[in-house]
């Protein structure tokens, strides 16, 4: 399964004669479902389009008949939008700058020696990827409530951290065993240490792994609500994730800027994740196995 | 940059060198046994070692001892000693009848979820070989738009379909079906709920198991295919023992996967029920998390989520052989 989804690749060739009608049912098979698929996201983009009285129609309908940035604005506006992007942006990016460097190093040793206890260690990293998160948040709450991290970013970050690092280190151990030994050999023939092999022949090669290794890890921590929900406390110290449930309350869901705000925060995952989603079933197949 | 690029790239090197990690290279300065020894991989996988023991280990073990305790709310704020009670969590989570129905709930769930996915997919997949390129590349983007949109947005988007005044599900179902479903209320029978919560896991789900089978479904030889048909084989014929032999490997991965995603189906109804999910929509993660940070026993949250580890454990078990197997490992 090395290469996923190249959709144009190897269509196999039917007889035309008998395989023309059948064509035309999977033809529709294939509209019908890009319908049912697309809808949702249509409709978030739509919700989050329409004004309100339109939202708050008991006659729907499927266009809308205006467009408005309304509800933007409103969830713009909203208390502590700023602060939960900052918050967001301060827990992902240090929770995957960190995990990069723990896993590439990691990676670069399971992918280049042979040592005892090496195929143990990639096996726990797929055991620990199969553990239900919620059973693990007890533990991790009650573990983060004794050292004082309870309402801290860094409680948050050092889960995150290590909640990517299992399928990072798959995913750049996959890219380390692509580079073949005699590089590294030649630099270190030609003088270079063993470090400075690594620094100037191997990362170079490996900056696409990081990078699609670091997205990945990005998207998952950006995605995450439960522990953040949890962990942190202040209203000002809310992830975006966390922020978008405020819209939720006791007297009802305001859905039009619930849209707006759910747009906004999908539209970077969306982004990223057409840029490594190749990379991603072949990922998820081969052992690593978050999604 | 493929591998041949590199090889190139790269000066000629005598086949005969001495096998990785065996010491330090011939050439190479002398270092300390640190930097250069036969310590150095355990170094560097170290760090991540004692990340992984710390919040995946150590929280495994802890979830253990903590079900043997009973840990409540004044010890968590005052760290005073948990008292240990022996398998009372257990008796008590075994004895209680809500248990079973979470339980029985949780795997018909699971169950349901994870056939539809897998039907859903294998059908869709097969179906993408065969429709014309423009459609498929269509549909290919749908599939992605849908399995890229975070979980959170997924389900947001989903519980305002379900909306009772203003869900664009009781409208369509109303209008276009010509189905009584005007202020239908979907969450008063939880068996509708589940029906929206089961949609939702299903259409995110769908993406990735059809795009791999798909991808799979590719590496079958289609000269294969049309030989047993010129032989004489039926459709179903051709599938039985031309096509499914090849993705069987692949199949096999994706269903142990979603077995184990649907199994711990959480955010879907949480998110879905407002963060307050009513007993009768209880899965056992929902279940266990309610146990925890609702009624404020952490150690019968903790004994729960231990039974659901030994009962994923069968199917972890499985998955890690199969992935043996095929030599992922190595």
């Amino acid at each position: 399964m090395s290469d996923t989804t190249a959709p144009g690749a190897t269509a196999p060739e039917f007889r035309p004669d008998r395989k023309k009608r059948s064509r035309h049912v999977y033809n529709l098979v294939g509209l019908v479902t890009f319908v049912v698929m697309a809808f949702p996201v249509y409709w978030l983009v739509v919700s989050a389009l329409r004004p309100n009285n339109e939202i708050r129609s008991y006659d729907q309908k499927l266009w809308p008949n205006s467009i408005t940035f309304d509800n933007f604005s409103r969830a713009i506006d909203a208390p502590n939008f700023g602060t939960a992007i900052q918050s967001s942006l301060i827990i992902c990016v240090t929770a995957v700058l960190g995990a990069m460097v723990l896993s590439t190093i990691a990676a670069f040793a399971i992918g280049r020696f042979r040592f005892a206890g090496r195929k143990v260690f990639m096996i726990v990293l797929l055991v620990v990827q199969l553990l239900p998160p919620t059973a693990m948040l007890i533990p991790l709450y009650i573990q983060l409530n004794d050292l004082g991290a309870i309402n801290e970013y860094w409680g948050v970050i050092i889960i995150y951290l290590v909640s990517t690092l299992p399928f990072a280190t798959w995913m750049i151990r996959g890219f380390v065993v692509n580079i073949p030994l005699e590089l590294e050999e030649a630099a270190m023939v030609d003088g270079c240490s063993r470090m400075g092999a690594f620094w100037r022949v191997i990362f170079p090669l490996l900056a696409p792994g990081l990078a699609a290794a670091s997205i990945f890890s990005l998207i998952n921590a950006w995605n995450e609500y439960l522990l953040a929900y949890i962990v942190l406390q202040d209203n000002d110290k809310y992830t975006l994730n966390v922020w978008l449930m405020n819209f939720t309350t006791s007297h009802g869901t305001d859905y039009g800027a619930l849209m707006a705000a759910s747009t906004m925060i999908a539209i970077p995952v969306v982004a990223f994740f057409m840029i490594v989603q190749k990379k991603m079933a072949a990922g998820l197949t081969s052992g690593a196995v978050k999604g | 940059m493929s591998a041949a690029d590199i090889k190139t790239a790269g000066p000629e090197v005598s086949a005969s060198r001495p096998p990785r990690g065996d010491g330090p290279a011939p050439s190479a300065p002398r270092r300390s046994r640190w930097t250069n020894g036969p310590l150095l991989p355990y170094l560097l996988i170290a760090p991540a070692v004692v990340a992984l023991a710390a919040v995946f280990v150590w929280p495994l073990i802890k979830t253990v001892i903590m079900s043997f305790q009973d840990v409540g709310r004044r010890e968590l704020w005052t760290g005073q000693a948990a008292e240990w009670v022996g398998f009372e969590q257990f008796t008590n989570i075994l004895g209680d009848s809500e248990f079973y129905d979470v339980v029985w709930r949780t795997v018909l769930f699971m169950v349901v979820c994870v056939v539809s996915t897998l039907a859903i997919g294998l059908f869709l997949a097969h179906s993408m070989q065969r429709m014309t390129k423009a459609v498929r590349l269509l549909l290919t983007g749908a599939l992605i738009a849908a399995w890229s949109l975070p979980l959170l947005v997924a389900t947001s988007i989903f519980r305002w379909f379900a909306d009772s005044d203003y869900g664009v599900a009781n409208m369509v179902l109303t209008e276009y079906l010509g189905l009584d479903f005007q202020g239908h209320n979907w969450w008063l029978d939880p068996k509708q709920g589940f029906l929206m919560i089961g949609a939702v896991v299903v259409w995110g789900a769908v993406p990735f198991v059809t795009v791999t089978l798909y991808a799979a479904l590719t590496q079958v030889p289609s000269e294969l295919e049309e030989a047993a048909e010129l032989d004489g084989a039926g459709r179903v014929g051709v599938f039985r023992y031309v096509t499914w032999p090849v993705i069987k490997p692949v199949f096999q991965m994706v269903a142990t996967l979603s077995v184990i995603w649907d199994f711990n189906v959480f955010g879907q109804v949480f998110l879905m029920r407002g963060n307050k999910p009513e007993e009768e929509y209880n899965l056992l993660g929902l279940y266990s998390y309610e146990k925890a940070f609702e009624s404020n026993s952490f150690s019968q949250g903790a004994a729960i989520a231990l039974i659901t580890v030994l009962l994923l454990s069968g199917v972890a078990v499985y998955y890690l052989r199969q992935l043996l197997k095929i030599g992922e490992v190595e």
